[in-house]
């Protein structure tokens, strides 16, 4: 094994460790909703390449009201999907789609894209 | 004259109680102009009807304001029909664009694959100046990056910045990776030669790439707009216009989201039902099948429900309006059907974990194939080859088979279920669908119509049948009695006379009298005779005897005094019913009846069908406890009722099936719903769901074999073998096709049909 294999072998470990490291235990940004005057919690989210902030903390028993801007026109993030709501709604690219669910349990919900590439939290405490 | 009125929707923002909602009404209806103002506490809602010249939104909005409360802003096009135009119009634009993207990149490939190629005639290389030629691939092949391939690099970026990975990515990734590689060739050459390696390009590599890709883009599209096309059109069904009869008697033609609870709307031949109501006046036959996938106009007179959408064939008609907007039938099914493709069927969950970590697992593979081949590839070639097997081991990679497999079978099988009358609640009421062995069927309503019939019509000795039918038909017009009714359809059916009857009376819980041709007539209970001292012959009495041991009702007729005949009633077997159920049991079902009649009865019906096992003398609050006892038996049970006594048991059952447009309750607790009053709907749902999951197995073993087989392939695992290595332009045309494979599956569901009879 000469220098240059070795060289290109333990950046290669290193850059395979990375990518587990950045994509699967990285910390995520996460935000709790604010709840307006009428008591219904909203969140603002925007879409691009992913959703930002992708975990939204909210409170059981209160309406939800998460305000989706879709900041792009990649398909990938054409499709919303809230497989636990029941939700599959299309997003128009720069609008915001108003997205309404009442959380009754406590749990950790996944929304994703139409295929389940991005992903996003919804934590209902 | 009147001025016209508008309406206005606000989104009230900040009442915390019922009491709020009613300060919000009264600062509205205070305002001037304001004609009717309604809040809806619950959604937040103020619907407000006013005159334009003397309110407008901003003076509404201000009242709300002066109320203490707020006005949300609300996005400038929310209605449904409004949002998926517009969605429509992006998406057509989007296609437009992937198109010209697709064609941009496939012209120039055309033209970069066979430069490259010229290496492989010696004679004309010698001529040419390799360095000149990689210039003038890469000015050919910079096109197809920046403009064509363009979405990939920002998508991917995109999800990067948060820590999200999809198939752009490795699209991006690989072909990023054989763009600087070839860069690097072209610009330093000198910096491989020095280390002993031929400066090769990969443009054509990066160039063909992409239009495969774009390509394989282009059809998905395509297909996918397809998926969907059922729910767009049960959305295009929405009558746009209703012609709504003033209280002046004159019509006028409203838009549609001005009609309003009680209204009186107009029906002519040939036009469309604007919205759900009941028939006042008039009489005609309607289309329903775009509802219920009913292929026969049904009959409808005043009393009868009539829903939007539906097509008027024959007559004309006006009715009250008692459902508009989002209650009406349509607009449930559209959002049940919507619902329902939203949801996640259970089937999925394997491949939702597999697409969660999906692509940065390729990545990591991808690294590894390089290091591998760079490690033990002759020192030469290792360089080309680690770079060769990485981008192949990126491009071949499709997460996106896996997760096209079964949302798009659901999305099309959902929409042909509601093109045939099955409304389907979810995707796991799908899958329980296909699980089911044993169909249990409540007899009333669903083996039988559920209404009664005349099943025996018994003169007297020395009367004339159809005479003593005539007459019984003419007392019978005038009752409202369901049985009553029974009688009359029969009379009208065996072509009885119409005679008029005079001096109708309904003798409350026993019959009717009416004098008919100068003769009084009675019809009802033994009752009803006994009390007018009329007394039975020994032979009416036997036959009496005979039609209640059948568990039917008998209807006692008198005529001038002296008893003249009976009429047998029952509600009887649909048409339909012996069919179905033979369907279902070539399907390799059990089917089970349950009924509240006497053993003999349930025996007769049972035999009637072709059903060799049966339950009798259920009591209502039972049927539940039956289903129970199926599943305790270790059988996956399907149950079907009309929905109004069995809800507990639609619900205890594995799936329940209600039938027949279904009550509210029903259809909450219901799984599927059926549109039509027939069993033939249970053997659609049926074989549409082992269609369907038949349909998500192949998609899901396709694309895992695929992706399972294919990766390892493209990193070379059978080049030690067998020489053979996977090109990273084949690994593209695989991919491309991988998605558009399992997308035309899906559709294939588009041709489901079920053998009828």
């Amino acid at each position: 094994m000469d220098f240059i294999e070795i060289i290109v072998t333990l950046s290669g470990l290193g850059l395979a460790a990375f990518v587990i490291w950045y994509f699967f235990f990285s910390a995520r940004r996460m935000v709790s909703a604010v709840s307006s005057s009428g008591g219904v919690q909203q969140v603002s989210i925007t879409v691009k390449g992913g959703y930002s902030p992708d975990v939204v903390e909210v409170e059981r028993g209160k309406p939800v009201q998460l305000s989706f801007y879709r900041d792009e026109e990649n398909s990938c993030s054409e499709e919303l999907l809230f497989p636990d709501f029941s939700i599959r709604r299309a997003l128009p690219a720069f609008q915001t789609t108003l997205v309404e669910l009442l959380p009754q349990q406590a749990g950790t919900f996944a929304f994703t894209c139409g295929m389940g590439m991005l992903r996003g939290r919804l934590v209902v405490r | 004259m009147e001025p016209t009125t508008k309406t206005e929707t606000l989104d009230i923002e900040g009442m915390t109680c019922a009491s709020c909602a009613a300060a919000v009404e009264k600062s509205l209806s205070r305002t001037p102009g304001v004609q009717r103002a309604v809040v809806n506490f619950a959604t937040e809602k103020a619907t407000i009807d006013y005159v334009p010249t003397q309110a407008t939104p901003a003076t509404l909005t201000a009242a709300v304001v002066q109320a203490g409360y707020g006005v949300l802003a609300r996005a400038p096009d929310t209605s449904a029909a409004e949002r998926s135009a517009e969605l429509d119009r992006q998406k057509a634009l989007a296609y437009r664009q992937l198109k010209r993207r697709f064609g941009v990149a496939a012209g120039l490939a055309a033209i970069i694959m066979p430069l490259s190629m010229l290496m492989l005639w010696p004679a004309l290389m010698a001529r040419i100046n390799m360095q000149v030629l990689n210039y003038i691939l890469l000015l050919l092949t910079l096109p197809v990056l920046l403009y064509s391939g363009r979405e990939f690099y920002t998508s991917a970026w995109n999800g990067l910045r948060h820590r999200a990975a999809n198939m752009d990515t490795l699209i991006a990734v690989g072909t990023g990776a054989a763009f600087l590689y070839s860069l690097a060739a072209t610009v330093a050459p000198g910096f491989f030669t020095r280390r002993g390696l031929m400066p090769e390009v990969y443009y054509d590599t990066t160039a063909t790439i992409i239009a495969l890709i774009l390509l394989g883009k282009v059809l998905e599209m395509r297909a996918k707009t397809q998926t969907s096309a059922a729910i767009r059109t049960l959305m295009g069904l929405q009558a746009k216009t209703a012609r709504v009869l003033r209280p002046d008697d004159q019509e006028a033609d409203v838009p549609i989201e001005q009609v309003q609870l009680d209204d009186v709307v107009v029906v002519r031949p040939g036009e469309k039902v604007a919205t759900d109501g009941i028939i006042l006046v008039g009489q005609s036959a309607l289309d329903e099948a775009m509802l219920t996938g009913e292929s026969l106009p049904v009959e409808k007179r005043p009393g009868d429900a009539v829903f939007g959408a539906t097509l008027n064939k024959t007559g004309s008609f006006r009715f009250r309006v008692t459902k508009v907007g989002a209650d009406t039938m349509l607009s449930q099914i559209v959002k049940l059907v919507e619902d329902a493709q939203g949801s996640r069927a259970p089937i999925q969950r394997l491949a939702d974990k597999v697409s969660t970590v999906f692509v940065p697992t390729v990545v990591v593979i991808a690294i590894l194939t390089f290091v591998l081949w760079f490690d033990f590839a002759p020192p030469a070639t290792r360089l080309p080859l680690a770079l060769v097997n990485f981008v192949a081991v990126l491009i071949i990679a499709c997460p996106c088979a896996l997760g096209l497999a079964t949302p798009t079978a659901i999305m099309v099988s959902t929409g042909k279920g509601a093109e045939h009358g099955v409304l389907i609640r979810n995707a796991e009421a799908l899958e329980k669908a296909y699980q089911v062995n044993t169909v249990l069927l409540d007899k009333t309503g669903t083996i039988t119509r559920g209404e009664p019939a005349v099943t025996d019509f018994r003169p007297a000795a020395g009367q004339d049948a159809p005479a003593l039918l005539a007459l019984v038909a003419a007392v019978e017009r005038q009752s409202e009695h369901p049985l009553a009714a029974a009688v009359v359809r029969h009379a009208e059916a065996q072509g009885a006379a119409t005679v008029p009857a005079t001096d109708f009376r309904a003798v409350e819980g026993k019959g009717a009298t009416a004098t008919v041709a100068g003769q009084v007539v009675l019809i009802g209970n033994q009752r009803l005779l006994a009390e007018a001292g009329i007394s039975l012959p020994a032979d009416l009495t036997a036959q009496a005897g005979q039609l209640l041991a059948q568990a039917k009702t008998v209807l006692y007729v008198a005529v001038a005094g002296q008893a003249a005949g009976l009429v047998g009633v029952a509600d009887t077997v649909r048409d339909t019913s012996a069919a179905a159920i033979r369907q279902l049991q070539g399907l390799g079902l059990e089917v089970v009846m349950m009924t509240g009649d006497n053993p003999q009865t349930a025996a007769q019906v049972a035999g009637q069908v072709g059903i060799t096992r049966y339950f009798a003398e259920v009591l209502p609050a039972d049927k539940a406890g039956q289903v129970k006892v199926l599943q305790a038996e270790g059988r996956v049970v399907a149950m079907v009722g009309d929905g109004i006594n069995d809800a507990p048991a639609l619900a205890q059952a594995d799936i329940g099936l209600a039938m027949g447009a279904g009550t509210d309750v029903a259809m909450e607790a219901a799984g599927i719903t059926l549109m039509r009053s027939d069993l033939q709907g249970v053997v659609t749902a049926i074989a549409l769901s082992r269609q369907t999951i038949r349909t998500i197995r192949q998609n899901l073993f396709f694309a895992f074999f695929y992706n399972v087989l294919g990766i390892p392939v493209a990193a070379g695992l059978l080049y030690p073998f067998f020489g053979i290595l996977l090109s990273p332009m084949l690994a593209a045309a695989a991919m491309a096709l991988s998605s558009v494979s399992v997308l035309t599956n899906s559709l294939r569901l588009k041709g489901f049909a079920v053998g009828e009879k």
